[in-house]
């Protein structure tokens, strides 16, 4: 029934070869399976640039990326930059606005 | 079935390397600057006007083997793909987030100043 990939497997790719601490995907196809967004928090993002972090992601998924239309990584962080904005936002999200 | 030749031959890599280095600004995208053909791509269109920067437009929905090529050139699987000052700098999610840090701004403004 199913022709694209399935939540379920592009979240068992991720957190097999990942090992998140924190996962979400979201199926923003409308149904159809081939549009996701993510967020994801990985120690494998520790020391790597944004670019590499999304690029580790990408490679994770390299067989779902072949029927996928659009995958949106909303979120790519390491445990200790999750933490403390999952736990305290009000005081740590950082603002450069004057 | 599962195509594994690389369509990254010697001459389009080298004629990618020119592409990339043709302007300051690349943007490989579906659709022109002017008809975007999905959102992802409308979305940095959108952020590179509002910077206000001079950027080439490529549009890969017309030549598939561009496409491809391109997808290894840059081991990046999607487009848009955004290039700056010849170098990969990334996809939509990266753009914007780097427009909202300003980042982008400094890199762009260091790319064609330079």
């Amino acid at each position: 029934k199913h022709q694209g990939h399935s939540q379920e497997q592009v979240e068992a790719s991720l957190t097999s070869k990942l090992n998140p601490v924190h996962l979400e995907v979201i199926d923003t196809s409308g149904g159809c399976g081939a549009s996701f967004a993510v967020e994801i928090v990985s120690e494998q993002f520790e020391g790597k640039r944004l670019l590499e972090r999304h690029r580790i992601v990408n490679a994770a998924l390299e067989d779902e990326m072949k029927e996928i239309h659009a995958l949106s990584i909303k979120k790519a962080q390491t445990p200790q930059q999750w933490k403390p904005i999952s736990e305290d936002s009000a005081i740590t999200t950082p603002t450069t606005d004057a | 079935f599962r195509c594994s030749a690389s369509a990254l031959t010697p001459q389009l890599k080298d004629t990618l390397e020119k592409l990339v280095n043709s302007k300051k600004v690349v943007l490989f995208m579906k659709g022109t600057r002017d008809f975007p053909m999905c959102g992802f791509s409308n979305t940095v269109v959108q952020i590179l006007k509002n910077l206000n920067v001079p950027f080439e437009d490529v549009n890969i929905l017309e030549n598939e083997m561009l496409r491809q090529g391109l997808k290894e050139y840059s081991n990046w699987p999607t487009f848009p793909q955004l290039y700056i000052a010849g170098e990969f700098f990334g996809g939509c999610d990266i753009t914007l987030e780097a427009f909202q840090s300003g980042e982008l701004q400094e890199v762009v403004e260091r790319a064609i100043c330079s």
